[in-house]
């Protein structure tokens, strides 16, 4: 009973508050937006290069690449010139059989691209000249498997001759038939054809995906974690938490109406932005988005249960903000946005305590892979485990202002 | 001998090596008006909290109800307005009332009859839709005795209760609390108002963490040879 009524009044207040409420889901949407365009635009890089004494052959392959425009001079200084005007990223000179590369390198993204498609042009050139000698053979055979059908259909008409069994006419045609695919087989392993499949998604999804349903996650942590904590610190500043003490509440009851509010809260905020990341951005999500709803909220509880445990170590807002370098943007790095299997393993070790990892490994396993929830017990069990320590630290901590 | 609502026996507090409160003793009866009243940093509000179980006593003991504090179920029967006033700016008057008349524990079915009475007693019948937000300091400051006397409390426990309450209605709020006490009830009040204290049964006197005096107002007028408690306030100060 006291519990849904702090629930109400909390939820309320928070209805009241327009421009909190404009933050929590206005403000992940406008940045989902505004990341969705950057990182999306950013996946293609174009690069110009300077080539300097390098056969015409060559040029003509590095050209064909897609982005990848070439420039030819005639000398190196000519090049370094236009290397340093930034005309070029990168020049390609050939001494005798050897290539020299020098790149700008002040974007790597474009050293990449120009190191791989040189590597892909010189794999082409030599290609070409082992197709020219397979050209060779293949006529090559052509002529033997002439020779040899010519041979097959004499035996097939000596066999017919001798029994006239339509039996043996069907063998024949059926040896005829293979011989054909034979043929066809071999020109067309002349130029392999390349089809992609893609698991999730499609060509167009770039790193903008990985990151998505690690970001809902984040977004659902830090306004949970900010808001929650602000409005325990302001019923403590303002004497209303004392008030409410001085009443025969019970200090769980508190906690457990502040959980209730705010976790319908986050469960509206969830579907929001699924819901914008599925519709505006398109976003394709394999699984269940219920599961997805679900283990975000749980998430929230946890920010939740995170944010009114440090509001009581905080003594103003401006100090409560200071827990947000210390305590959110760090777990941005360990959520796996980041990729964690490059990291040291003691760095790895520190992403087991960051409640971020562990929702953002459920997420994406849901919305990438299709994973059942069920299937996510463990990530679930340890959320669970943030949880519950979390409240009942919270529940104990309200001691503090009253020691019954 | 009437029954002792608040007792309070050499009562020590401290917060770190800070020593607050060294020897209180002090009794709340039912049917008076104990004033509390002593310079700022004297430890009226640490009193006040340890009788409201916010805080546990280092030495002596605390009993409210004959029930040593703290006791989370005795807060139900107590009504307490803190120095601040301790509302909720976004909700209305009336939504304030509503929501610590549940915390308190009042029945759904009188609510309505309680919070009405409560907003008569400090004139504030009218405002209750408007929210808290637009209130002047004297009305949130009648809103915030509004529900410390939700539920007919038996005990009130007031902080500075009459701070920016113009004089007419603070002259009604007396008088209220006048009927309170008349009805059998104890009132524990703090304040700095010293013509107030003349208005309370007992007055204890606080300072330096001690119970310096406590009788009534007339009596120590006749001790300290003073004409008003703000000359005795003031030679108190000046003995200690």
């Amino acid at each position: 009973m006291r519990t849904i009524a702090i629930m109400n009044r909390v939820l309320k207040e928070l209805i009241r508050d327009k421009r909190t409420l404009a933050l929590m889901f206005v403000a992940p949407i406008l940045i989902m937006l505004l990341m969705s365009v950057i990182f999306n635009t950013n996946s293609t890089t174009d690069v110009n290069v300077g080539t300097v004494a390098v056969t015409r052959k060559l040029n003509q392959e590095m050209g064909d690449i897609k982005h990848v425009d070439v420039k030819t001079y005639d000398t190196k200084a000519d090049a370094k010139q236009a290397l340093q005007d930034e005309k070029i990223d990168a020049i390609i000179k050939k001494t005798g059989n050897n290539y020299e590369l020098t790149y700008a390198n002040t974007d790597s993204s474009k050293t990449a691209a120009v190191k791989m498609s040189f590597k892909n042009a010189v794999t082409a050139t030599s290609i070409d000249q082992l197709k020219s000698a397979l050209k060779k053979s293949t006529t090559g055979m052509a002529k033997l498997q002439a020779q040899l059908m010519v041979m097959q259909k004499q035996q097939a008409a000596s066999t017919t001759a001798a029994t006239g069994n339509a039996a043996a006419a069907k063998q024949a045609a059926a040896t005829k038939a293979k011989s054909t695919t034979t043929a066809t087989k071999s020109t067309s392993q002349k130029t392999p054809k390349i089809t992609n499949h893609y698991v999730y998604g499609d060509k167009n999804t770039g790193y903008f995906a990985k990151m998505l349903p690690i970001l809902m996650g984040f977004f659902v942590f830090f306004f949970v974690f900010l808001i929650s904590g602000m409005a325990l610190l302001k019923e403590r500043t303002t004497g209303t938490l004392d008030r409410l003490l001085a009443t025969p509440v019970k200090r769980s009851s508190i906690v457990f109406g502040y959980m209730l509010s705010y976790g319908i809260l986050a469960v509206i905020q969830t579907v929001l932005i699924v819901l914008i990341t599925v519709w505006l951005l398109g976003m394709e999500v394999v699984g269940n988005m219920v599961s997805v709803v679900v283990i975000n909220l749980i998430l929230a509880l946890v920010a939740l249960a995170f944010g009114i445990l440090l509001s009581t170590f905080a003594n103003s807002e401006f100090q409560m903000m200071q827990f947000i370098p210390l305590v959110v943007i760090p777990q941005i790095f360990f959520s796996g946005i980041i990729p964690l299997d490059s990291m040291a393993d003691w760095v790895k070790g520190i992403s087991y305590i960051i409640p971020l990892k562990y929702s953002g490994d459920a997420v994406s396993d849901i919305i990438m892979r299709g994973t059942s929830i069920f299937n996510e017990g463990w990530n679930i069990l340890v959320l669970l485990v943030f949880l519950v320590v979390l409240t009942f630290l919270n529940i104990i901590g309200m001691k503090r202002y009253r020691k019954v | 001998m009437a029954q002792a609502m608040i007792d309070l026996a050499h009562l020590a507090k401290k917060f770190g090596d800070q020593t607050v409160l060294k020897d209180i003793n002090l009794t709340v009866n039912a049917g008076e008006i104990v004033g509390l009243i002593g310079p700022s940093g004297a430890g009226k509000s640490t009193v006040i909290k340890v009788a409201l179980g916010m805080e546990v006593a280092n030495g002596g003991s605390a009993k409210v109800f004959d029930t040593v504090m703290p006791d989370r179920k005795l807060l139900g029967r107590i009504g307490y307005m803190a120095q601040t006033d301790a509302l909720y700016d976004d909700l209305s008057g009336e939504e304030n009332l509503k929501f610590f008349g549940v915390m308190k524990g009042i029945a759904k079915a009188s609510m309505a009859a309680e919070i009405a009475h409560a907003a008569g007693v400090v004139d504030l019948t009218a405002d209750l839709k408007k929210r808290v937000a637009g209130y002047s300091g004297g009305m949130k400051r009648r809103l915030s005795l509004a529900i410390a006397l939700l539920g007919n409390p038996e005990l009130l426990i007031l902080d500075e209760p009459t701070v920016g309450i113009d004089p007419a209605l603070r002259r009604q709020i007396w008088a209220e609390l006048g009927k309170i006490r008349d009805a059998g009830r104890a009132i524990l009040i703090t304040t700095h108002v010293m013509d107030e204290a003349e208005l309370t049964d007992r007055v204890a006197l606080l300072l330096g963490g001690k119970v310096m005096a406590f009788d009534k107002p007339a009596a120590l007028k006749q001790q300290y040879g003073a004409d008003t408690i703000e000359d005795v306030f003031l030679k108190a100060e000046g003995v200690e």
